[in-house]
């Protein structure tokens, strides 16, 4: 069993007691625990099941390469899956839950599927679930969706704050141990601005449990001497507790700071997401130790040898009584020599190679300790913990020479750095053979802006062995960043770190290395995801021979620790498989982040009122005061209706509708785009953007134009008013206001670049509203003396005028169809103009509207409406509005594109009405069926409905719609399915449904 | 995300203040336009792995357009000048030339 020692655990405050539950169990451990430690205090080493076997699962490593570890953390607003123990720190009250089990972690129903497995190979969902076909639907995807995803989402919205900082530097180190500092230490000496950052709580990295001196003495003091120095320095940042997630191009990396989640009584956000740019980038990131693959590598107690080392001289941990270590390299002579030094039982060290290991080994046998050269595991044997091993002979098939009880395994394959930042931003690697393993090649760097590399690799993650090569390795790295940043390296002394003498590694990837089928489909590559060495062999022999196509047909290195233990060995099996060397199998790609992080620290503070800008017009405060309902337009809200009391919507707008068509209504329509297009050669310009004539509108009038793509698409509508001879003013939806003003740049900018013409876009300039119904008039000429009678102010006629004794404009167009004006006043003037309107329209029981009511005039008067009757398919032929496409125009737009044989095409549907025979309102969106099938066995179609709306004007529903042959069927009956499997009978009619002959608006 | 100058206002700023436009200098056809060409025009785009041409916005800045010159592969930027070209200068295509030797891009080289 796994227990506390009465002494070591360098990190530990024993003086303080720490509880927390782990699945309802209320445990103990000490401030300095992490998670993971604090459980195996308490000999909780079974945490969790496997994905696809529910196989037990206990804690492999100590850092975030942990692939089985991972809990719910928190409860309620604070609940998060898939949480690392290893790299959770231990904190009062911390109650932590168990993923992937039913119904307990101890007694697991899908654990069955650890006894199917050698029917659940590499590949079997493909298999499986292809036939019978209609399986799939009713039998197999319910019970997938049932059995996936580890973890559970969260319920409740997330009680914690996240915020963004945005930082820059001459040079960033990722990575606080001692490599980053050495080579942050160097930088900052040259005065440059210096960040580091570090995923974990602690400086130094490995190097205090792994022991070593630097210039004599211990290397905590050299780490402790190195923090002080750059503590003092104003041009260094240090930050730990804060992981490097990712690097991106040209010098982009994003930094994941966890301030409270150690400490959640703390008043400060839970997660920072660092923006940093930086010049150059030093990735000192360490390395990770690979686990060996013999059979029963999975069962609870077998871990890595370092984590073994970690938990005891950082946490005081004990893993087991008795510890088997196995390896193939001198490191893990280490974790024998520690756990002998603190009074535990070393029954044997198997080292695969023959020839033995180095000084170490030596040390390791003067301590008494048994050593077998050239042995490796058999077998582990246990269920959910481990209760010995089988031994026999690396070279042979595994048959077994020697059981020995024991309660922990120490494995060890040898050290891969950790590549992950170098490599996403398109760094590449070189097989070292000599150490096994993929580093760095610092000839191809990934590049930034002018071509040369930013990022440099150091200390373990760029190969280095041992304290004296990290050092100098870091301390060049940090000369060369300064350097590459313009700043002068100072000549200070390269501090000396020891050497250790050790024996070369052997590559072992399969234990034994002629391990049988029952061994080897015991073989765990990768953990979470339950992928075997046999799986990876199967794969091959399939035909995944791509170590991409591989990874993907096994689901290696898919679990959420992304394959940081099992990938190198995935692909040394896969490379053995396909006879090839592993670097021409190559690695798959390392992508941000490095490890998960949250969503909501990519979030950050964009929530609520400030997840986007909010764009109000000048009258938004008198919308908000009187009940408006918003609807977004954009980034405005608009009103949709304005609902009194207990009123429904759908009540709200037909009084707004019959009010307004009874009366007067008002609409704030300041949302509209304007832009203002001004100069020698705009009605030229204007002619090239609108697929109508613009140039020959007289000044003092308006037009309607139609704004096409150069794909011949219709993209926007307005209407045009010509202010002088030079000047135009272009009103464009809502939501168009900017992509228009940016399409006219672009074409004056690139295309037309010595057309004498100016655009400004003057949206938010002006406030406008539309004063709208058969008492418009006699409710303006209240309020001013100007001339605005039928003829003194024709109907699509615009003027200035000066109305209740504000500068104002007043056009005479119409959306609705009633007798219309639409009065714009510079916007400072908005909220006046429309109380005078409320004020002098009272005596006619004037109201407001909303967008839904204008929906519904337009829709009742067969106006398009862009969005609506568009979706980016749609041509002006398609909606018969050939009367908006001069024909005199030798070019527009879209003219050439409109001229393609598809958009001249007879069968293009075309816009229609809609008229329901039940008087019902169609679905929105919904297609009209036709006789036959296609090729997918899917009903033909005709047509589909582009606006439906309840008409209180005609008290029935009408729809405009896209029909096949549409104009020439009129009064054809056609039939639309609905939701609900009914179907609503439409007959086709003229889209005019109202006032066709427009008398209401001419008046 | 890259880095980018705009040589109309002279920042240097990210990518997130900026817009990609797609390919640059492309010759417009209108109508009168053959098929082949008009389709050419609108769909044909150069999709090269290295040197690449590109029409840019600095939309969230001065609002002008530009074009810049840069590696698809290593991102490298060679410079940015004025969209009001019709060819690449001879200072941009030397920065090229210097980098990639004998590169070439539709006509240009």
């Amino acid at each position: 069993m796994s227990t506390r020692l009465a002494t070591g655990g360098r990190l530990l405050d024993k003086a303080r007691a720490v509880n927390f539950t782990f699945n309802g169990k209320r445990l103990r451990g000490h401030a300095g625990d992490t998670l993971a430690s604090a459980l195996l205090a308490n000999d909780q080493m079974l945490v969790g099941r496997s994905f696809k076997y529910h196989r037990p699962r206990g804690i492999v490593a100590s850092g975030a390469e942990e692939p089985n570890a991972i809990v719910g953390l928190g409860t309620g607003a604070r609940f998060e899956p898939n949480q690392r123990v290893t790299t959770t720190e231990l904190f009062d009250g911390l109650s932590a839950t168990s993923q992937n089990h039913w119904p307990s972690l101890e007694f697991d129903v899908g654990a069955v599927n650890a006894k199917l497995g050698r029917f659940m190979p590499a590949g079997f969902y493909y298999k499986m679930f292809i036939h019978p076909r209609p399986f799939w639907k009713h039998v197999y995807e319910p019970f997938i969706r049932h059995a996936a995803g580890l973890g559970k989402a969260p319920k409740d919205r997330d009680g914690d704050r996240y915020e963004h900082f945005y930082a820059f530097a001459d040079v960033l180190v990722i990575g606080g141990g001692v490599a980053g500092l050495q080579s942050a230490l160097r930088v900052a000496e040259t005065g440059a601005k210096v960040m580091v950052l570090e995923q974990t709580a602690h400086w130094g990295g490995r190097a205090p449990v792994d022991g070593g001196t630097v210039d004599g003495a211990p290397v905590e003091a050299f780490i402790d001497a190195t923090i002080a120095k750059l503590q003092d320095m104003p041009n260094v940042t240090l930050r730990n507790r804060c992981m490097g997630a990712g690097v991106y191009d040209h010098g982009y990396a994003l930094g994941y700071e966890r301030i409270t989640d150690h400490a959640p009584e703390l008043d400060a956000p839970r997660h920072r997401l660092w923006r940093i740019r930086a010049a150059q980038i030093i990735t000192a990131t360490g390395a990770i130790e690979r686990p060996l693959s013999f059979a029963g590598n999975d069962i609870p107690g077998v871990m890595l040898a370092s984590a073994v080392r970690d938990y005891a001289v950082n946490y005081g941990v004990s893993i087991g009584d008795r510890t088997v270590v196995v390896t193939n390299n001198d490191d893990a002579y280490r974790t024998a020599i520690t756990l002998k030094s603190l009074g535990l039982d070393i029954p044997v060290i198997l080292d695969a190679r023959a020839s033995g290991g180095g000084a170490l080994a030596d040390e390791a046998r003067a301590l008494g300790i048994r050593v077998e050269n050239g042995k490796a595991i058999s077998s582990v044997k246990g269920g959910k913990r481990v209760t010995g091993v089988a031994i026999c002979a690396q070279a042979g098939e595994g048959a077994v020479l020697e059981e020995i009880k024991c309660d922990a395994v120490a494995m060890s394959g040898g050290w891969s750095p950790v590549v992950h930042l170098w490599s996403h931003c398109g760094g590449k690697l070189t097989w070292d053979a000599e150490r096994a393993h993929f580093r760095p090649d610092p000839t191809k760097p990934p590049l930034g802006a002018s071509g040369e590399g930013f990022v440099i690799a150091t200390g373990a993650a760029n190969g280095a062995a041992d304290l004296a090569t990290t050092l100098a390795d870091a301390d060049a790295a940090g000369k060369a960043a300064a350097k590459a940043t313009g700043h002068k390296p100072k000549s200070a002394a390269v501090p000396q770190g020891s050497a250790s003498d050790e024996a070369p590694l052997m590559p072992v990837w399969l234990m034994p290395q002629g391990a049988g089928i029952n061994l080897r489909m015991k073989s765990w590559l990768d953990y979470q995801n339950d992928v075997k060495v046999s799986d990876v062999q199967l794969a091959a022999r399939e035909g995944f021979e791509s170590v991409e196509h591989a990874k993907r047909y096994t689901t290696l290195g898919m679990a959420t620790d992304q394959g940081k233990l099992s990938n190198i060995n995935g692909l040394a099996i896969l490379s053995d498989a396909l006879n090839q060397p592993i670097p021409q199998t190559g690695t798959t790609t390392f992508r941000p982040p490095y490890t998960p992080i949250s969503l909501a620290a990519i979030g950050g503070e964009a929530r609520d009122e400030i997840f986007q800008p909010l764009r109000k017009t000048p009258i938004h405060g008198w919308h908000e005061d009187n009940g408006a309902h918003f609807e977004p337009v954009g980034q405005w809200r608009r009103p949709y209706c304005f609902p009194k009391g207990e009123e429904s919507h759908r009540d709200a707008v037909s009084r707004e509708i019959n009010q307004t068509r009874g009366a007067l209504g008002l609409l704030d329509a300041s949302t509209l785009g304007k832009i203002i297009v001004k100069g020698p050669d705009a009605g030229k310009f204007l002619d090239m953007l609108y697929t109508n004539m613009m140039s020959t509108l007289k000044p003092g009038r308006c037009r309607y134009g139609l704004m096409c793509s150069e794909n011949g698409f219709l993209m926007d509508d307005g209407v045009v008013a010509r202010i002088d001879d030079d000047t135009f003013l272009c009103h464009t939806t809502t939501g168009g206001a900017e992509s228009i003003h940016g399409h006219m740049e672009d074409w004056l900018q690139c295309e037309w670049w010595d057309w004498k013409v100016y655009t400004a876009n003057v949206t938010e300039q002006y406030a406008q509203v539309a004063v709208v119904g058969p008492k418009a008039r006699t409710v303006l000429e209240k309020l001013t003396s100007d001339d605005i009678s039928a003829d003194g102010l024709s109907f699509m006629g615009w003027k200035d005028l000066t109305l209740a004794g504000m500068p104002a404009r007043a056009y005479r167009i119409s959306f609705s169809g009633e007798l219309s004006y639409e009065i714009a006043v510079p916007a400072s003037y908005g909220r006046a103009l429309w109380d005078a309107l409320l004020e002098a329209g009272e005596e006619f029981g004037v109201m407001p509207y909303g967008t839904e009511g204008l929906h519904v005039m337009r829709a009742e008067k067969g106006f398009i409406m862009i969005g609506d009757e568009t979706d980016g398919t749609v041509i002006p032929q398609d909606l018969n509005m050939q009367w908006a496409i001069s024909k005199k125009k030798d070019d527009y737009l879209g003219k050439r594109a409109q001229e393609r044989s598809h958009m001249a095409d007879p069968k293009r549907w075309k816009l229609v009405g809609l008229e329901t025979l039940d008087g019902s309102v169609l679905p929105d969106g919904a297609y009209a069926t036709a006789a036959g099938h296609n090729a997918n066995g899917q009903r033909e179609t005709q047509g589909r409905v582009t606006s439906t709306y309840y008409s209180p004007t005609l008290g029935r529903g009408i729809a405009m719609g896209l029909v096949l042959d549409g104009p020439d069927r009129m009064g054809d009956v056609i039939e639309i399915p609905k939701v609900d499997g009914g179907i609503v009978k439409a007959k086709i009619v003229d889209p005019i449904f109202f006032d066709k002959d427009g008398e209401k608006q001419n008046v | 995300m890259l880095i980018l100058e705009c040589p109309c206002c002279g920042v240097r700023g990210e990518e997130t203040e900026f817009h990609g436009g797609g390919e640059a200098h492309l010759k417009r056809f209108g109508p009168g336009s053959t098929d082949d060409e008009f389709h050419t025009y609108l769909f044909s785009k150069e999709n090269p792995k290295g040197v690449h041409f590109e029409r840019w916005r600095h939309n969230n800045g001065c609002g002008k357009w530009f074009l810049a010159a840069r590696d698809t592969m290593t991102l490298e930027v060679f410079g940015t000048y004025s969209a009001q070209t019709l060819e690449p200068p001879k200072h941009i295509r030397d920065a090229i030339t210097a980098k990639r030797p004998g590169w070439t891009w539709r006509d240009f080289s």
